[in-house]
């Protein structure tokens, strides 16, 4: 066989994109997820101006503040929370300093409505925590002594911030690791005491950090219906949901939402101008963590109880709880059939919603991948909308959707087929997924993304020149180098869709149940039955995600 | 079947423009048949561009591109990447890493028959050298050996054109040279036709049979090796391609005037129009009776093989810069006698402003 250059035919095409396909998908994909926020802005421009003024007078006023305090409370608390045991793990090194460092990140694998539910058990007066005390004390009766009552806002904020504040200690201790050696060591040849590097530099060095963190704590609450319902803070999302629910007012719901976009708005640009301002520091200097102090002793006991605080408080009380009430309702009545069906339910709908997402996330982030350029980047952003958007004002744009979509297809049906098919949209199942895609895609989008961005873009080059169509090179190049970035984003958007209530609520079938809203229902109704082994369920899938984050801290 | 008389490569008044920034002007070159074309240039004079869009994966705003006589781009008209037949080979390799040494050489092969795709990368890594690499993985080479399995990898689809991005540029001193006969060997054996990028004038006149020298996304100059060296065509040629003495003079009856002697050009200008002289530090010998332009020695470089001293002339305000490759016994502040060979000297007209 000889290498000699055999002329071949070169085919010659006229002029078009390469790789348009993935180009129109993603744009079909960011109008999707764009529909529901539009949808909203029609249904609440329908609304009577009768109706507007009653909620402007009775409704909004009182949730808005309600919503505003618990923003302010949960903002200060997490932030304070967070950046102490930032600090504290890097800057000082103890007996167990390695463990809590992971240990930390354990309260996210407690959704808000679980660490609620769980500690309104708790404390409740004749729960396991008020008999101790009264049996310790003395006391013979829960009318002699009781221990002042959580459901209130107080308790919403200390509640919510036990469960959010790693959104906030994350970011900052990375910031920590990586920015403050160097600063740290020319603070201190200036003639910066340790007491005072804390906060002469640490602090204004992790700003930014702790801005993003708190930015997402706050999107969190702002998407809390669970823990507020049975916490009794009538907050926007709660009114949003009675509003449509028990009132039916559909524009009324679709303004109250419009409002709340208002808000989500406000904290995505907190995230964007503090996320601007840590590229910028990041960029300042070479990265290098410093050198802990080591504390031993009693100091070392004291930092290791303060760091273990919020851990037991925010994930070894409540799951332990969990454990036990699940393990006594299990020897009680064993595993009912309903709980097996919720569960089966709740596994089926999350892995095809996670599908769904990897699949759309890839077309979205390979589309930019092809075609760096504004426009693509802009249809990106929109596709990566739903992520701030609380689950109950997307459910409601889907619901609008879906409901129309149901009527037409349902009227077209009778005409022409002379069946009806009722809500086949909302009835299959197929609107809960929308509300999924539309809330997780960022996700996806975000991490595959980043596993894209470590391919040079030379491999895609040579992928063509090498005769690999677009399409091709994913296949034979993209998919196979981003594989862990591809399983890392299923993990995630598959613990999220698992863990999400508050569009479930609004959008699943008739009479179909997943953990979640069967936590939710009990919960409401103040019957404690199979929720403990729902609730155990959703927190012990949800400490996958923490224990890969935690592995992918260290590793930094 | 591809016109035998065309060159295998035709780039006719390519254009090219990111925004408001204009990468190539008015780009023309005929690529010979089965020899090496090297683009050079500074960073950013849009060479890498100009490789980019003949390989197909950037467009041009306008002018056309021929592969022997068919056109592949241009007003309604663009053949894929994929379908050109046109090995890119990397800077950095862009070795796929998840892939064996085996696997990124069948990369390309896929519509070959499976015996025939063995054979051909059994043949190609035979003949390249890296037949005892093809199990290991990218990240078990040495940058030598990375280069080389880029290149079996660009050369094992048979292309009818490579094109090479800086190719040795990742590579030590020591190495390169030897990496750089080794894949011009290869190349030649095989009859590629292949465009080089490359900043290095040094590399491109060892490897370019042809070299074009491009200057701010236009063409300076097209020739070969020699001529561009030994006729650059302006200023900046001479200059770019190695070390001169500048000279402003008065151009008079087809000779510059300088300070320090007369030299033939061929300049269409006015007597008395100023021009520029532009000498070659080996152009300057010291004299050995005597003899030649009176200068003062103001400093020496020893290099090894050459040695490098400057002399200051009467009345020039720079010194002048000299290489000799026999030992100078004078010493600093010694006088000298200067020789100055006319045939090394390049006569341009004074550009209007320089950049």
């Amino acid at each position: 066989m000889t290498l000699a250059l055999a002329p071949q035919e070169i085919p010659a095409r006229p002029f078009r994109i390469r790789g348009r396909v993935w180009i129109v998908l993603s744009a079909v994909i960011a109008a999707l997820m764009l529909l529901p926020v539009l949808a909203l802005i029609w249904q609440a421009a329908r609304g009577s101006a009768g109706l507007w003024s009653h909620l402007a007078a009775n409704v909004l006023p009182h949730a808005l503040s309600q919503t505003a305090i618990l923003l302010a409370g949960v903002g200060v608390l997490v932030a304070v929370i967070g950046t102490t045991m930032a600090w504290l793990v890097t800057a000082y090194d103890f007996r167990g300093r390695r463990v809590l460092e992971w240990a930390l990140l354990l309260p996210l694998a407690v959704p808000t409505y679980i660490v609620a539910y769980a500690y309104l058990d708790m404390l409740h007066p004749i729960g396991p925590v008020q008999s101790a005390i009264r049996a310790v004390l003395g006391y013979d009766s829960p009318r002699d002594f009781r221990l002042p009552d959580i459901r209130n806002m107080a308790g919403a904020i200390i509640l919510l911030s036990l469960v959010l504040y790693p959104y906030v200690y994350l970011p900052t201790r990375a910031m920590f690791m990586t920015q403050a050696a160097n600063l740290v060591e020319v603070s201190r040849t200036l003639g910066t005491g340790r007491a005072q590097v804390f906060r002469r530099v640490a602090l204004p060095l992790a700003r930014p950090a702790i801005a993003v963190g708190m930015s997402l704590a706050l999107m969190e609450t702002l998407n809390d219906i669970g823990a507020s319902e049975f916490l009794g803070v009538r907050s926007l999302t709660i009114s949003i949901y009675t509003t449509w629910v028990t009132r039916s007012d559909l524009p009324g719901a679709a303004q109250i939402s419009l409002a709340m976009i208002l808000l989500v708005v406000l904290l995505v640009s907190l995230e964007r101008w503090a996320r601007r301002r840590q590229r910028f520091s990041v960029s300042a200097q070479r990265s290098r963590s410093f050198e802990p102090r080591r504390l031993s002793g009693g100091a070392g006991l004291a930092a290791l109880a303060v760091g273990l605080a919020p851990v037991l408080l925010g994930f070894v009380f409540p799951a332990l709880f969990l454990a036990s009430e699940a393990w006594r309702r299990f020897r009680f009545a064993g595993l009912s059939d309903t709980l097996v069906t919720e569960a089966a339910n709740t596994f089926i709908l999350s892995a095809s919603a996670t599908l769904a997402v990897l699949l759309c996330g890839l077309v979205v982030a390979y589309a930019a991948r092809l075609r760096p350029k504004r426009d693509m980047l802009a249809l990106q952003r929109i596709a990566s909308l739903g992520y701030a958007m609380p689950g109950t004002v997307l459910a409601l744009g889907i619901l609008i959707i879906s409901a129309g979509l149901d009527r037409w297809i349902d009227q077209t049906a009778r005409q022409v087929l002379g069946v009806s098919t009722g809500l086949l949209i909302i009835g299959s199942g197929a609107a809960l997924g929308y509300a999924y895609l539309a809330r997780f895609l960022a996700i996806s989008v975000g991490s595959i993304e980043a596993g894209f961005s470590r391919i040079p873009r030379s491999y895609d080059h040579a992928a063509r020149a090498l005769g690999s169509g677009a399409t091709g090179a994913m296949w034979r190049v993209h998919l196979p180098l981003s594989r862990g970035a591809m399983a890392a984003a299923g993990l995630l958007v598959f613990v999220d869709c698992m863990k999400e209530l508050s569009a479930t609520l609004l959008l699943r079938p008739l009479n179909f149940e997943t953990l979640s809203t069967h936590l939710y229902a009990e919960a409401a109704r103040g019957t404690y039955e199979d929720a403990a082994l729902a609730a155990l369920a959703i927190v012990l899938v949800g400490i996958l995600p923490v224990v890969m984050l935690a592995r992918v801290g260290r590793r930094d | 079947m591809p016109d035998p008389i065309s060159p295998p490569l035709q780039l006719d008044r390519i254009s090219c423009r990111f925004g408001r920034h204009e990468v190539l002007k008015d780009i023309s070159v005929e690529v010979p048949a089965g020899q090496i074309t090297c683009l050079l240039g500074e960073s950013g004079c849009g060479k890498s561009t100009l490789l980019r869009l003949i390989s197909g994966v950037e467009r041009p705003t306008s002018g056309a591109i021929f592969m022997a006589g068919r056109q592949i781009t241009g007003e309604g008209v663009f053949v894929e990447p994929e379908q050109r037949r046109i090995g890119f080979m990397f800077q950095d390799y862009a070795l796929f890493p998840h892939l064996s040494v085996a696997d990124n050489l069948t990369f390309g092969l896929r519509d070959l028959p499976g015996d025939l795709r063995r054979a051909r990368v059994t043949d190609i890594a035979e003949r390249i050298g890296i037949a005892h690499l093809l199990d290991r993985f990218p990240y078990a080479l040495s940058g030598g050996e990375q280069q080389r399995v880029a290149l079996a990898r660009a050369l094992a689809p048979q292309p009818a054109i490579l094109l090479m991005d800086e190719p040795f540029s990742n590579l030590d001193q020591g190495l390169r040279e030897r990496v750089r006969r080794e894949t011009v060997d290869t190349l030649r054996k095989l009859g590629t036709t292949a465009i080089l990028v490359t900043h290095d004038p040094q590399e491109a006149l060892a490897v370019g049979d042809q070299i074009v020298l491009m200057k701010q996304g236009r063409i300076e100059q097209i020739g070969s090796s020699f001529d561009i060296y030994d006729r650059p065509n302006s200023a900046y040629c001479a200059e770019f391609m190695g070390p001169c003495n500048r000279l402003t003079g008065i151009w008079a009856g087809g000779e510059i005037e300088t300070p320090i002697g007369r030299f033939a050009g061929n300049l269409d200008l006015p007597d008395g129009a100023l021009a520029l002289a532009c000498i070659r530090p080996q152009a300057i010998t010291i004299g050995q009776n005597g003899e030649g332009i009176v200068a003062r020695i103001l400093g020496k470089t020893f290099l090894g093989e050459s040695e490098q001293i400057d002399v200051s002339v009467h009345p020039l305000a720079e010194p002048l810069r000299m290489h000799s490759h026999e030992r100078i016994p004078m010493k600093i502040g010694e006088q000298v006698h200067l020789q100055l060979n006319g045939a090394q000297v390049h006569v341009f007209a004074e550009p209007v402003s320089r950049n």
